[in-house]
């Protein structure tokens, strides 16, 4: 059985959209089985799309859909790539939709798309019943206002689409390896308790599901860990053998680098227990695993061994938590820090009597912000930065009190201290996420072809 | 014996689930995995992340990858969806770590600046 090729085209819904064409060259001159996986579904990105879909039936799938795919599309179709995707988010039948008209739009050949459905869990437990199977919190113990509840399905139903001949799979959401080990279970035939093979597949996935992560991207730490073009990096290809063996690479003539650092870094991203990785369809055990390189930008990756899959399924709960706000304002030049400290106590003196209840943080970036205690506003005093960032953020389900504060900041400008500058707010509205772990029974994974000919 | 900031001879990835953070440190030269490892405990990472109040650090071995795998549970304000901080995944966290003084053996080969990131 020959080689089953698999490129990564996007590792998150913000990825490059030009990576895919390199990957897709790549993946052309190359016979046998070959895929495209994109994976653009964070856990936020689905509850934004149900949102989307309550406002518009026919919307609801991943916003990247057409800047990500439409740059390959053809490609893919013309050398018999297939397209293996998460783009359905809340609605993969209109992300098929979709893809049927741009490809008639560029005047391609109708594909053969298949949807898998059957993650949403919204509308079959309720708040309470989540509550009860909520992992490690208690966020869903006040009977929160349920945006969305997703399963993550796992690979057999993209084998299951890929078996009935879909060209492209689009799926809601499923386990982000899902999209590796399900063309590979299509092609390889793999028993379902192959558990060995089918934790092969699943590590094969979890490397190739961030795109540029293994390639040197999120990686460069100049004179220590230098990067080849990382403006240009390549993402990742994986060949895999039907006994389970990877080898990690990325297209010729493209940046980045593929060796055993780049590998470790990304095999391990992410996970919990190294010997007890829980995916739908296997427990991935990586504590055996060996990494060696065995050329330029190639990585051999084997040892992946397999137990049971677990009897559940995790889900991603979202639901409404309110407004974030955020102002920022700048202190420049001598005695800088000294302002931007008197700012920051104003404002505290200011909102401890008007909004004694709201909760401010406060971050003076390029002094201290993302280290250092989260829970204490920082001491600038003595600081030697003479170009501060002062950043205020309080989350609130009162508007009215978001507004206080941004005003409160952006009254700085004329009633705080000197030279206070470049003011800048904003709210967002805010989506919180929990964890649970779901009985099998609530997972139906449905395949449905359209489109093309049968 | 010398001493080394962690980040000349190991690197090190975050990444979140939830409140939880893992930290990947891989050793650039096998050969200093076992001085990392007597050193780099999950102790002495729990101090550095001392500010963020960790309520646990485990700490995985993987020799056969010359690397570990902690994981912090509680350090990052709530996860992405919660926290109001500028880095709710942590991914800046990763290079608290590499400050670390370590002690390693005097003929251990020292790293080379601006290598493709050979193994050393």
């Amino acid at each position: 059985m020959a080689k089953v090729f698999i490129g990564a085209a996007a590792g998150f819904a913000g990825d490059r959209s030009d990576a895919g064409g390199p990957v897709v060259d790549a993946l052309a001159a190359h016979s046998g089985p070959r895929f495209l996986m994109f994976e653009t579904l964070a856990e936020r990105t689905l509850a934004l799309c149900q949102l989307e879909r309550r406002q518009n039936p026919q919307r609801g799938y991943s916003p990247a859909l057409e800047r990500l795919l439409s740059p390959v599309l053809a490609r893919c179709l013309a050398s018999g790539i297939r397209i293996v995707s998460n783009f359905g988010a809340a609605n993969p039948a209109a992300a098929a939709h979709r893809i049927a008209g741009m490809a008639n739009s560029l005047g391609l050949r109708a594909p053969r798309i298949a949807t898998v459905e059957g993650d949403d869990i919204t509308a079959k437990l309720s708040a309470a019943e989540l509550a009860v199977r909520e992992i490690g919190g208690a966020s869903l113990a006040q009977s929160r206002d349920i945006i969305s509840a997703n399963l993550y399905l796992g690979a057999q139903p993209i084998a299951e689409a890929l078996n009935q001949g879909a060209d492209i799979v689009v799926t809601g959401r499923v386990a982000d390896s899902a999209l590796a080990l399900g063309p590979l279970l299509h092609a390889f035939r793999w028993r379902a308790d192959d558990w060995d093979r089918l934790a092969a597949g699943t590590l094969a996935g979890h490397l190739l599901e961030c795109g540029a992560q293994i390639t040197g991207g999120y990686f460069a730490d100049p004179g220590y860990k230098d990067v080849p073009d990382l403006a240009e990096v390549g993402y990742p290809i994986a060949e895999i053998d039907e006994a389970g063996e990877i080898v990690i690479s990325k297209p010729a003539r493209t940046g980045g680098v593929v060796d055993r650092l780049t590998v470790v870094e990304q095999l391990l991203y992410e996970i919990h227990d190294p010997s007890a990785y829980l995916a739908p369809d296997v427990v991935l055990d990586l504590t055996d695993v060996e990494v060696v390189e065995t050329g330029k930008d190639r990585v051999r990756v084997s040892g992946a061994r397999g137990r049971p899959a677990p009897d559940t399924l995790k889900a991603t709960v979202c639901f409404d938590s309110g407004l974030l706000g955020e102002a920022e304002i700048f202190y420049a030049g001598p005695n800088a820090s000294a302002r931007a400290q008197l700012a920051a106590e104003v404002i505290r003196e200011r909102l401890r009597k008007r909004l004694p209840n709201l909760k401010v943080r406060v971050d003076a970036v390029g002094v201290r912000s993302v280290l250092g205690a989260s829970d204490s506003p920082p001491d600038l005093r003595g600081a030697q930065a003479n170009d501060i960032r002062l950043r205020f953020a309080a989350q609130s389900a009162d508007s009215a009190q978001i507004e206080m504060l941004l005003d409160e900041v952006e009254a700085l400008y004329c009633a705080g201290p000197a030279g206070g500058a470049g003011v800048r707010r904003r709210t967002t509205p805010r989506l919180a996420s929990a964890s649970c772990l779901i009985e099998r029974r609530y997972a139906e994974p449905r395949v449905t072809m359209l489109g093309g000919p049968a | 014996m010398r001493t080394v900031r962690l980040q000349e001879i190991a690197n090190a990835r975050t990444g979140d689930k939830g409140d939880r953070l893992n930290l990947v440190l891989v050793c650039r030269n096998p050969a200093n995995y076992t001085a990392v490892a007597a050193q780099v405990t999950a102790e002495r990472v729990a101090q550095v992340f001392a500010a963020r109040k960790p309520t646990r650090v485990v700490r995985y071995d993987l020799p056969k990858l010359a690397a570990f795998n902690f994981v912090l549970d509680d350090v990052l304000e709530g996860g992405v969806n919660a926290s109001i901080g500028l880095d709710g995944h942590g991914k800046s966290l990763s290079f608290m770590v590499l400050d670390m003084p370590v002690l390693i053996a005097a003929d251990a080969p020292r790293p080379a600046r601006g290598m493709q990131n050979k193994s050393i």
